[in-house]
C-alpha cells in the first residue's frame, strides 16, 4: 500500500478520534480495508534480488518445511518468508554469505547421500537431514555447519512469518485496535487462576 | 565563533529544554499571561511521524534495519517508539571516567523523553522528602510533601492519571481517573503477591481514561511508547506545548543547542547563547529570567560551561555542588514462562501498558532489612504485537521445525511474565558529572565526564528484589528462564528472547510494541550489547548500569544552605536570582517513584513562583 494512502487513512482515523472523542469504528475499519486491498494487489512472481534462483528455491522449500500449511491455513510460503529473507541478503553481505554457503552445504551433504542436491532429494530424505540439523544435541564436526545454518533459517523464517499479516492472524494477536472501553477478560482470568492454583 | 547574531528583544522568560519540566513551565507561564521563548535542541515533533498503530509489515524491512542490522549487529535505525534519541548521539559524545560505568540517554525532540516514557506517575511519599531524618543517610529536601501536594493535585487534574485510592503511606493517593480492568497476568501476579503478604494495586499511569481538555479518552492500543496520536496519554509536546503555543505567548525555537549563559555586571543572566543547528551559527537571545530544563546533566553542563572571571567554577556554583550527587533508579528484573497461561482463551491484552503495580510494602520494616530504602515493582506480560525476535526464545528452546515447533510458539505466546524492580539509590560522593577538559562536541561545547558507583545499599536492595521476584513467579508455577534475571535497563538489548517482547522486557520499554533497536542473533552468534545494557560483573547481583533506567536526577540540588546546595526551596539559584531550574536536577534524593510526576509538580510550583516574582519585579 502506498504510504500516502496509508497516511491519509490514519489521518482520517486520528481526526475521527479527536473530533468525536470516541472511536469511530467505520474509520478504523477503513484503515484495515485499505491495507488489505493494497496487499492483495501486489501478487505476481518474485525475482530473487540477493540469492541465485537455485538458492532462492532451496530457501523457499526450507521455509515451507519450517512453517508448513496447517489444516489449510497458509504457512511461510504464502507469507512470502523467502522473499523477505532474500531481500535482506541483497543488502547484507554477511547474510548473503550465510545463505549461499548454507545452501551449498545442504547440496553437498545431499550429494554425498546420493541425490543431485537438496531440492532434488525426496521429501523423506530432506526431512531426514533436517531431523539431524534441527537439534543442537546432534552436534558434530560434520553436522555443525548445517546446524548453525538451520538455526539462522529457522529464526528468520519465524520472524518473517509472524511479522506478516498471515502470521499475525495465525498467532491470533487481537490487539492494535481502538476500543471505547477495556473489557475485563473474565474467561481468561478464570482459566489462569484455575490453572495456576491461585484461584 | 565567527558570527554571533544577537536579538534585540528582551524575553521575560527563556526556557531551555521542552520535556516534562520545560513543557510544564511553558504551559503554566503561558496560562498566567507570561511570554516564553522555548529553546529545544532537537526538531519540532510532527505527530504524523508517530508510529502508533503501525503493523510490523508496514515498517521498513519490518524493523530489521536498512541492511538487516537486527541479525548481524549494528543499529537498525528504526524504532516503533517515539524515542528520538539514545545514549549515542552523532556529534555529541560524553566520557566516562576509568572504573566507572554510566550511560547517558539524551532526547533531541520537542517534548523530550515524555514522548516515549513509561507514563508511570507516582507521588513521592512524606518520608521520601526527609530521608536523612528517617535513617541518617543522604539529605532532606528543603520542602515537604505538604508543599508539593497541591501541585501533584494540579498535575493530576490536568494530565489525567489512572489509579485507585488505597491509603498506603509509601504510595500517597492522588486524584485518579478510573483504571482499566486487570488482565489475566495482572490478576495472577496480584494473587501470588497476596499469598506472600504483598499488596498489588492498580497502576498509576499518565493516561486519561475520560475525555479531558479536548483530549479523547484512551483507546487502549497499548502503544503509549510510540507517542499517542490522540494525545490521550501525557507528553509535554502534545499535551502542554502545542496548546500553549495557541495562546500566542509562546515562541518555540527548535534545533537550538544551548551553549552558555551570559551574565551582566550585576551577576544576573542577561542572555542565552545557543548554536542554531540548521546553520551552524551561534545566536544569542536576551532575557529577564532563564529556566534550565535541559535534563539534569545537561543543565549542570550548561552551568559548568558558563564560566567567567566572576564565576570561575561556572555559574551558580559557589557551593561547588553543581554536577554532584548524580543519581539514577536502581533497576533489576526477572522474567519467567508461566505454563498456567498456556492455552488460555485469547483476548486483546493491549490496554495501556501497566495495569498493576506493587508499591513498596516494607517501608516500616527497614530495621529488619539489610538495605535502607525501598523499591516498587512494575509488572509486564500479555500477548504483545509480534515483531522481529519475538519468538526466538521459544524457537531456540523448542528447536525442530514444522507444526510441532509452531505449536511450541503458540503454547509460549503470552505466557511470559516480567517483574521489574525500581528502587531508590542513595546519593554518594562517587557519582557525579564534571566537564571533561579535553573533549568537545561537534559544536565546540565541552562535554561531560561521568563518575559512577553503586554502594552496598543498592546491591542488597537488588538481592532482595531478585529473591522476591523469584518467590512471586514460582508461586504461580513460573519457570525462570536462564538469563531471565537482568539489570532491568530500559532499551537494553534482549539477550534471551523469552517470548514476545512485551512480556519479556521491562514494562517501561515493553509498551513500545515490537522490539526496538538491536535484537539477539541466532543461538551461538555473538551480539554486541546495546549501549544501555548492564556490564555483567561476576558475583554482583543483576543491577542496571548507571543511567540505564533513564532516571538520572540530582546534580543541581536544592537546599536551604547555600554552602551545600545550588538552588533554594523555589528552585532559584542561591547565587543568581533570575536563574531557575525545572527538570530533575534539583532533586535531593531519588525515591523509588519514577521522577516525571515530581518534575511536573515541582516545575508547576516554580512556574507560579517565577510568575509572581516577575510581577513584583523581584527578578
Amino acid at each position: 500500500m502506498s504510504d500516502i494512502t496509508r497516511r491519509d487513512a490514519l489521518r482520517r482515523l486520528a481526526l475521527a478520534l479527536t473530533a468525536a472523542g470516541v472511536v469511530d469504528r467505520v474509520a478504523a475499519q477503513e484503515v484495515h480495508q485499505i491495507t488489505s486491498l493494497a496487499q492483495a494487489a501486489t501478487g505476481g512472481t518474485y525475482t530473487p534480488r540477493g540469492l541465485t534462483p537455485h538458492e532462492y528455491r532451496t530457501l523457499e522449500r526450507l521455509t515451507d518445511l519450517i512453517i508448513p500449511v496447517e489444516n489449510g491455513a497458509p504457512g511461510a510460503v504464502a507469507a512470502g518468508a523467502a522473499a523477505w529473507i532474500d531481500m535482506l541478503t541483497s543488502v547484507n553481505d554477511q547474510l548473503k554469505m550465510t545463505y549461499g554457503s548454507g545452501v551449498a552445504w545442504l547440496d553437498g551433504t545431499m550429494k554425498a547421500r546420493g541425490a543431485d542436491n537438496f531440492l532434488a532429494a525426496s521429501p523423506a530424505d530432506q526431512t531426514a537431514l533436517l531431523d539431524q540439523i534441527a537439534y543442537r544435541r546432534n552436534t558434530s564436526a560434520e553436522l555443525d555447519p548445517g546446524i548453525q545454518f538451520f538455526t539462522w533459517v529457522r529464526r528468520m523464517t519465524v520472524d518473517a512469518f509472524y511479522t506478516s499479516e498471515i502470521g499475525i492472524r495465525d498467532i491470533d494477536y487481537r490487539g492494535n485496535t481502538a476500543l471505547v472501553s477495556y473489557p475485563e477478560p473474565t474467561e481468561s482470568i478464570a482459566y489462569a487462576l484455575k490453572r495456576s492454583g491461585l484461584g | 565563533m565567527a558570527q554571533v547574531t544577537t536579538g534585540t528583544t528582551v524575553h521575560d522568560v527563556v526556557v531551555i529544554g521542552s520535556g516534562a519540566g520545560g513543557g510544564t513551565m511553558t504551559k503554566v507561564l503561558a496560562d498566567l499571561g507570561v511570554s516564553v521563548l522555548l529553546l529545544e535542541a532537537g526538531p519540532m515533533l510532527n505527530p504524523a511521524d508517530l508510529k502508533e498503530h503501525m503493523w510490523p509489515y508496514e515498517a521498513p524491512n519490518r524493523g530489521a534495519g536498512p541492511h538487516g542490522e537486527a541479525y548481524t549487529g549494528g543499529r537498525t535505525g528504526f524504532s516503533y517508539s517515539a524515542t528520538y534519541g539514545g545514549a549515542q548521539l552523532e556529534g555529541e559524545p560524553y566520557t566516562v571516567a576509568p572504573g566507572s560505568d554510566f550511560s547517558w540517554f539524551r532526547s533531541r525532540i520537542l517534548g523530550g523523553r515524555t514522548n516515549h516514557y513509561g507514563r508511570v506517575t507516582l507521588r513521592m511519599s512524606d518520608y521520601d522528602f526527609k530521608p536523612r531524618s528517617t535513617d541518617g543517610l543522604g539529605w532532606d529536601w528543603p520542602i515537604s510533601y505538604q508543599d508539593l501536594a497541591p501541585y501533584y493535585d494540579k498535575a493530576e487534574r490536568f494530565i489525567g492519571v489512572t489509579g485507585t485510592t488505597e491509603g498506603i503511606r509509601s504510595a500517597p493517593d492522588g486524584i485518579f481517573n478510573p483504571p482499566a480492568a486487570l488482565r489475566a497476568h495482572d490478576t495472577i501476579v496480584q494473587r501470588a503477591c497476596a499469598k506472600l503478604g504483598i499488596r498489588a494495586v492498580a497502576a498509576r499511569q499518565a493516561v486519561t481514561t475520560i475525555a479531558r481538555n479536548g483530549r479523547p479518552a484512551c483507546h487502549y492500543c497499548g502503544q503509549c511508547g510510540r507517542g499517542c496520536k490522540t494525545a490521550s496519554n501525557y507528553a509535554a509536546s502534545y499535551v502542554q506545548i502545542f496548546p500553549a503555543m495557541q495562546t500566542g505567548r509562546v515562541q518555540v525555537v527548535a534545533n537550538a543547542m544551548a551553549r552558555e549563559l551570559l551574565t551582566d555586571e550585576t551577576g544576573k543572566v542577561s542572555a542565552v547563547s545557543y548554536v542554531d543547528k540548521t546553520t551552524g551559527t551561534e545566536k544569542q537571545v536576551r532575557c529577564r529570567t532563564v529556566v534550565l530544563a535541559a535534563s539534569a546533566c545537561e543543565s549542570a553542563r550548561l552551568l559548568l560551561n558558563s564560566k567567567s572571571p566572576r564565576h570561575p567554577q561556572g555559574l551558580a556554583n559557589s557551593s561547588g555542588k553543581v554536577g554532584r550527587y548524580l543519581m539514577d533508579t536502581v533497576g533489576s528484573s526477572l522474567s519467567a514462562q508461566v505454563p498456567a497461561l498456556s492455552g488460555m482463551p485469547r483476548y486483546n491484552s493491549d490496554g495501556y501498558g501497566s495495569h498493576l503495580y506493587v508499591p513498596w510494602w516494607l517501608w516500616d520494616k527497614h530495621k529488619s532489612l539489610n538495605f535502607p530504602r525501598g523499591y516498587h515493582i512494575e509488572v509486564g506480560g500479555g500477548y504483545g504485537m509480534p515483531g522481529i525476535g519475538s519468538f526466538t526464545g521459544s524457537v531456540n528452546r523448542a528447536e525442530g521445525y514444522g507444526l510441532k515447533m509452531k505449536q511450541a510458539i503458540r503454547d509460549d505466546y503470552g505466557t511470559s511474565i516480567g517483574l521489574s524492580g525500581r528502587g531508590e539509590m542513595i546519593p554518594n560522593e562517587q557519582s557525579f558529572c564534571e566537564i571533561d577538559p579535553n573533549v568537545k562536541d561537534s559544536f565546540g561545547i565541552p562535554v561531560l565526564r561521568f563518575h559512577w558507583g553503586w554502594s552496598e545499599h543498592e546491591l542488597n536492595q537488588v538481592r532482595h528484589m531478585q529473591q522476591t521476584f523469584r518467590e512471586i513467579l514460582e508461586s504461580m508455577g513460573g519457570r525462570i528462564a536462564p538469563g531471565g534475571a537482568r539489570g532491568g535497563g530500559a532499551g537494553q538489548a534482549q539477550t534471551t528472547g523469552t517470548g514476545p517482547q512485551r512480556g519479556a522486557q521491562a514494562p517501561q520499554t515493553g509498551q513500545a510494541g515490537p522490539q526496538t533497536g538491536q535484537t539477539n542473533a541466532p543461538a551461538g552468534q555473538p551480539t554486541s550489547a546495546g549501549p544501555m545494557a548492564q556490564a555483567d560483573i561476576p558475583g554482583r547481583p543483576p543491577i542496571s548500569r548507571g543511567g540505564a533506567i533513564i532516571h538520572e536526577v540530582g546534580t543541581v540540588r536544592m537546599g536551604d544552605d547555600r554552602q551545600t546546595s545550588v538552588l533554594n526551596r523555589f528552585c532559584q539559584a542561591h547565587d543568581v536570582k533570575n536563574l531557575f531550574v525545572a527538570d530533575a536536577a534539583p532533586f535531593v534524593s531519588n525515591a523509588d517513584k519514577n521522577p516525571t510526576h515530581t518534575i511536573v509538580a515541582l516545575a508547576w510550583r516554580t512556574a507560579e513562583y517565577l510568575a509572581a516574582e516577575l510581577k513584583k519585579a523581584n527578578v
